[in-house]
């Protein structure tokens, strides 16, 4: 049984990589040959921390079982996991973000809402068809933990609002039918 | 029952036009710069020639010689507020529901200032008077929206949400279904007469942000009172196209929906919703939901605008007032 597809969870493990060519891959395998299923992976290239390492985030689906197989052969390969551990991210969210998203850092937008929200960035789509000097739009699917979505919500209003950006938000606690 | 219809637009004309048909005879009918009332003798069935009064209007006469004070002081039971919707102090429809009252007489708002921005005063206003204040048209137009929830009763309705202003929702179903921009489709709204040549109120959410000031107002009773003041309002301006874009790749689309939450929030904005869901209404359409306590959710749409759709609800409001 504790190997069923019922017994599937989401978890996220939090990495710290040296900044040497290969190293993401390196992080990775692991996970792929001890059967943890990849969501997403994001790569804080821009926030280096004090010792010149590179946070990475990674969520994956796994068994119970499987993900303390994966966290232990990481380990044994000399990645410094930082943190590992289950998220129950059981809700998902799409926004649209409007405005001058490219020229207010995209990357910087998305690695605050990962920082200050309890939500992962799962997925985003860029359309910027006027070129990206101008207004364009972005799709973000939001993991979050049960409960939580409406407080992420108004943590990316906020940050949206610093940056002069239009956060379109989905319709909270109806019209899904 | 004898109706003054204060204002004689789309609403006013179109209730001085229908009243015939539902029993009812129109004793004074008056707009910014003139009235036509009734002589003082007049019995039932003798009301004013609305159709000749309205005709005289298109052709830029006055609508009779009177002054519109005096149609206020007419010989109704009931007079219809149909006046243009005004922010702040809602004159001159405040004061024409004032003296109405003052009268003892029944007051039905086609107008939504009163009951968005002074909603408190109007119900001290009614509880010293012998008359009633009903205001179905102002919510959905031709959709029973209050009359559901004084059936349902407003301490048994959790939430309402919902497409309240027909010229967004034509504007954002025409932006994703023909990949147009914002002004392009504005442009041809406007042409077609589904917007008005200012649009301001409509695309800026403070039309249904007024409805849902309304409905909180129900809803709250008297534990709470709203303004306008009191919604967060964002309007549609500016959704670039690309925004659509991308919602319809996800099976989403982006609506101005209006939103009384649980906690007594009042909110307008764009959201996303499905594509194919019950809230993604098309064209001119409005659409209201209900989450009641005990019967789960409650779907009413239809249309939400328009002269003849609106002044059926005013109608119908006439029909449940009591006897003066």
């Amino acid at each position: 049984m504790s190997d069923s597809t019922e017994d599937v969870r989401a978890y996220t493990v939090r990495l710290e990589l040296v900044d040497e060519p290969g190293e993401l891959l390196r992080a990775l395998e692991p996970i792929a040959d001890n059967g943890g299923n990849l969501l997403s992976i994001f790569h804080e290239r821009g926030n280096v921390t004090p010792r010149g390492h590179i946070p990475v985030e990674v969520d994956m689906e796994a068994t119970p079982e499987r993900f303390d197989d994966i966290v232990d052969a990481l380990r044994e390969a000399g990645i410094n996991v930082i943190q590992a551990g289950a998220h129950t991210y059981s809700e998902s969210l799409t926004i649209v973000l409007t405005g001058h998203i490219v020229n207010t850092d995209l990357s910087n937008t998305l690695s605050r809402i990962q920082e200050s929200t309890a939500a992962n960035v799962t997925d985003l789509s860029l359309s910027a068809p006027e070129g990206t000097e101008d207004v364009s739009s972005a799709r973000l699917r939001l993991a979050t933990e049960e409960g939580r979505a409406a407080s992420t919500l108004s943590t990316v209003r906020a940050i949206a609002e610093e940056k002069d950006l239009r956060v379109i938000e989905p319709l909270m606690g109806g019209g899904a039918a | 029952m004898r109706l003054a219809v204060m204002g004689a637009g789309a609403v006013g004309a179109a209730v001085a036009d229908l009243a015939g048909e539902y029993g009812h005879t129109i004793v004074a009918l008056a707009d910014s710069s003139s009235a036509a009332v009734a002589g003082d003798d007049v019995g039932d069935g003798d009301g004013i020639d609305a159709a000749a009064a309205l005709a005289a209007k298109r052709e830029g006469e006055p609508l009779g010689e009177a002054d519109p004070a005096d149609a206020l002081e007419a010989d109704y039971d009931v007079l219809v507020e149909a006046t243009p919707t005004t922010l702040g102090d809602a004159q001159p429809g405040f004061g024409h529901v004032e003296r109405a009252l003052e009268r003892d007489r029944h007051v039905v708002l086609a107008n939504k200032g009163p009951v968005a921005e002074r909603f408190g005063e109007v119900r001290e206003l009614e509880e010293q008077s012998a008359g009633t204040v009903r205001f179905e048209a102002t919510v959905g137009g031709a959709m029973p929206v209050l009359s559901t929830i004084e059936d349902f009763d407003p301490d048994h309705i959790d939430a309402v949400r919902g497409v309240l202003n027909g010229t967004a929702n034509f504007i954002l179903s025409r932006m994703a279904a023909e990949g147009l921009g914002y002004e392009h489709v504005l442009a041809e709204a406007q042409d077609l007469g589904v917007a008005e040549a200012d649009p301001t109120f409509d695309v800026d959410g403070t039309d249904a942000a007024l409805k849902c000031v309304i409905v909180a107002n129900v809803l709250a009773g008297e534990d709470r009172e709203y303004t306008l003041d009191d919604a967060d309002v964002q309007g549609i301006e500016e959704i670039p196209g690309s925004a659509l874009e991308l919602a319809t790749e996800d099976g989403q689309t982006i609506r101005l929906i209006g939103e009384v939450t649980p906690a007594g929030e009042v909110r307008v904005g764009p959201r996303l919703v499905p594509e194919h869901g019950t809230l993604a209404v098309t064209g001119t359409d409005n659409i209201v939901q209900l989450e009641t306590e005990h019967a789960g959710r409650l779907n009413i749409s239809g249309r939400g605008a328009g002269g003849p759709e609106t002044a059926t609800a005013v109608l119908a409001d006439v029909g449940r007032l009591p006897e003066l």
